[in-house]
């Protein structure tokens, strides 16, 4: 089965909203913690991070709020974040204090596979990548692989981006671990199309816009996206 | 493996997207930053099209009672030292064959000096400004349209230079493809702090040869304005390796190395105005190529060996030595070098070398209008 990743800001509403994607038919959360300077992420995540910060989403209380999510969900649950945080907090400090609130893996969006590799995290590959670093980021990550479907920032786009199907297929050819693909993925036919492809699928951006909403909506929303992928057939691409 | 490290520093701290392009640079780079055709073409365009040698000029009513000379960066063309980055990226960026320039800039310098690169080669030119600064700094804005350029208001967060690089990364980040990043200073992911350093390393080798030609010996101190810290860098590389004291001057409200800690931004570990969190932290001043919260991390290695300090000055005592340079000595510099010239008084030395990275004219209507 195709699994549906939903990413979320560390809040106050966190939990619920967490509580709710799940109900939806999400199976993993991605956490944001925020960082003033989000170079991956377009201006939907990037206000989100700005709110989060003004609301004293700091990196202790996103832990909180890690802790929180993990009480109300029992699906794995990723916090996403920058490497300034690490800096500050310490890099095996932080890895070892998420694991203990509950967080099953990391990512990192400004950390490179090669850089800081003592940090055991998932690691992101784009179209950009040539087949060298594709298998440097297979050696070092954990799990699975995130495949960025798209050259660009995070948030919603008019159409899956035509370069996920050669992403997915140089990967493959390097690796038998599960790809994830996200980035620019917002509508149920979107997420089908990139559910054909990979193995999973991670809607950041709009999920945040309809999560404004509240619970109820957001629920609705994962619930679409759910039965989208659920109908994906999977592509034979070569 | 981590590349491009200065000690604890530097480092390539992007999305992996971006990395193919920076390793690409780096080869570039490597490949032609000898003796070769690419450096005879560069020097070329310096001498006759930016106007370089600079002239080396003594400043006795400046600073009485000491032999200060001050490095003419202001006399370059377009006005700033980011003219000697600027030419030397354009070429690697047609040599790799982007056509489209994407660029960041703060005071404006930077950005005027990519807009004329660009004019000059035929390429398309995007600037990304921050409001504040597109306000604050007008002239500049006029004159990189005159030039061809476009440029991009950045409305959210400081609306200065810090949110004018991230939306030039995030820029290039989707259009890395086709798009060559043409960055202003000695920050960045690897290689860009080390293309620029050395890009700008003319500076400090024409400075070294001038003083030993006028004064028979090498100065006591060699000192610079520091923002992301190109221009001071490029003066240091000349007297790095001899007996002279590099100094380097930040803003009060911008001294990422005098009060920094260490911190990830715009891709390479360095010293920032961070917060404890490592969430990065709103730079203040008057001169907006100063008004930057991080610093290339090759000063931050070099504060942390003590090869070179740091030291800030404030924005009334940068302005007072702003006025006090046009009144004694007939130059009006822009307000960043202000800060070295402010701190001239503070030295006990007596022969000093002093980069006067850029001219004031861009400056006129925010320090008139105070």
């Amino acid at each position: 089965m195709k699994r549906l990743v939903i990413y979320l800001m560390s809040g106050a509403e966190t939990p619920e909203l967490a509580e709710a994607a799940v109900e939806g038919g999400a199976d993993l959360i991605e956490l944001g913690f925020p960082f003033s300077d989000p170079l991956a992420d377009g201006p939907v995540i990037r206000r989100a991070a700005e709110r989060a910060l003004a609301a004293g989403m700091r990196t202790a209380a996103c832990l909180e709020c890690l802790a929180a999510v993990r009480e109300r969900v029992d699906v794995p649950l990723v916090p996403m974040t920058y490497a300034s945080l690490l800096e500050a907090y310490g890099y095996e400090r932080f890895a070892d204090d998420a694991r203990a609130a509950g967080a099953a893996r990391l990512i990192v969006a400004d950390l490179p596979a090669g850089e800081r590799p003592d940090l055991h995290r998932v690691q992101l590959v784009a179209p950009t990548s040539t087949d060298e670093r594709l298998r440097l980021a297979v050696e070092h990550t954990d799990g699975w692989l995130y495949l960025v479907t798209l050259t660009g920032t995070t948030g919603a786009r008019d159409r899956l981006s035509p370069e996920l199907a050669g992403l997915v297929s140089r990967a493959r050819a390097v690796t038998g671990l599960p790809l994830y693909a996200g980035f620019g993925i917002s509508t149920p036919e979107q997420a089908r199309a990139a559910a054909e492809l990979a193995d999973g699928i991670v809607v950041g951006s709009r999920a945040i816009e309809v999560a404004e909403a509240g619970p109820r909506a957001l629920r609705d929303y994962v619930a679409s996206l759910r039965a989208a992928i659920d109908a994906a057939v999977p592509a034979i691409i070569g | 493996m981590s590349v491009g490290l200065y000690g604890a520093y530097g480092g390539c701290y992007v999305p992996e997207t971006l990395i193919p392009a920076l390793d690409e640079l780096a080869m570039a780079w490597d490949q032609v930053r000898g003796h070769g055709p690419f450096r005879d073409e560069l020097d070329g365009l310096l001498k006759t099209y930016a106007g370089r040698p600079t002239p080396l000029t003594l400043a006795e009513r400046f600073a009485p009672g000491k032999r200060l000379y001050l490095k003419r960066e202001d006399l370059l063309h377009t006005g700033a030292h980011k003219l000697n980055n600027a030419l030397g990226q354009g070429l690697l960026a047609r040599r790799l064959g982007k056509r489209r320039i994407v660029a960041e800039t703060g005071a404006g310098q930077h950005g005027v000096a990519v807009a004329t690169v660009c004019a000059r080669f035929g390429l398309d030119c995007v600037v990304h400004m921050g409001a504040e600064d597109m306000r604050r700094q007008r002239p500049n804005v006029e004159r990189m349209r005159l030039l061809g350029a476009e440029v991009k208001p950045v409305e959210f967060g400081t609306q200065t230079l810090k949110e004018a690089t991230s939306e030039a990364v995030r820029d290039w980040l989707a259009t890395v493809e086709s798009s060559y990043y043409l960055i202003g200073s000695c920050v960045g992911p690897h290689p860009y702090p080390k293309l620029v350093a050395a890009l700008q390393a003319v500076i400090g080798s024409e400075a070294r040869a001038q003083i030993l030609e006028a004064e028979g010996r090498l100065p006591e101190v060699a000192i610079a304005c520091v923002g992301g810290g190109s221009n001071a860098i490029g003066l240091f590389s000349g007297f790095v390796d001899d007996d002279v004291r590099l100094l380097g001057v930040e803003a009060e409200g911008a001294a990422s190395l005098v009060r920094g800690r260490p911190g990830v931004l715009h891709g390479a570990r360095s010293s920032l105005l961070a917060d404890e969190d490592g969430q990065v932290l709103d730079a203040h001043s008057l001169a907006p190529g100063l008004d930057y919260p991080g610093v290339g991390p090759e000063h931050a290695f070099l504060r942390d060996s003590g090869r070179a300090e740091y030291f800030s000055v404030d924005d009334a005592d940068a302005l007072e030595a702003f006025r006090r340079l046009a009144r004694t000595e007939g130059i009006i510099p822009a307000l960043e070098p202000a800060h070295a010239l402010a701190h001239v008084a503070n030295l006990d030395a007596e022969l000093v070398v002093l980069c006067l990275s850029g001219r004031g004219d861009k400056d006129l209507a925010e320090v008139v209008g105070l």
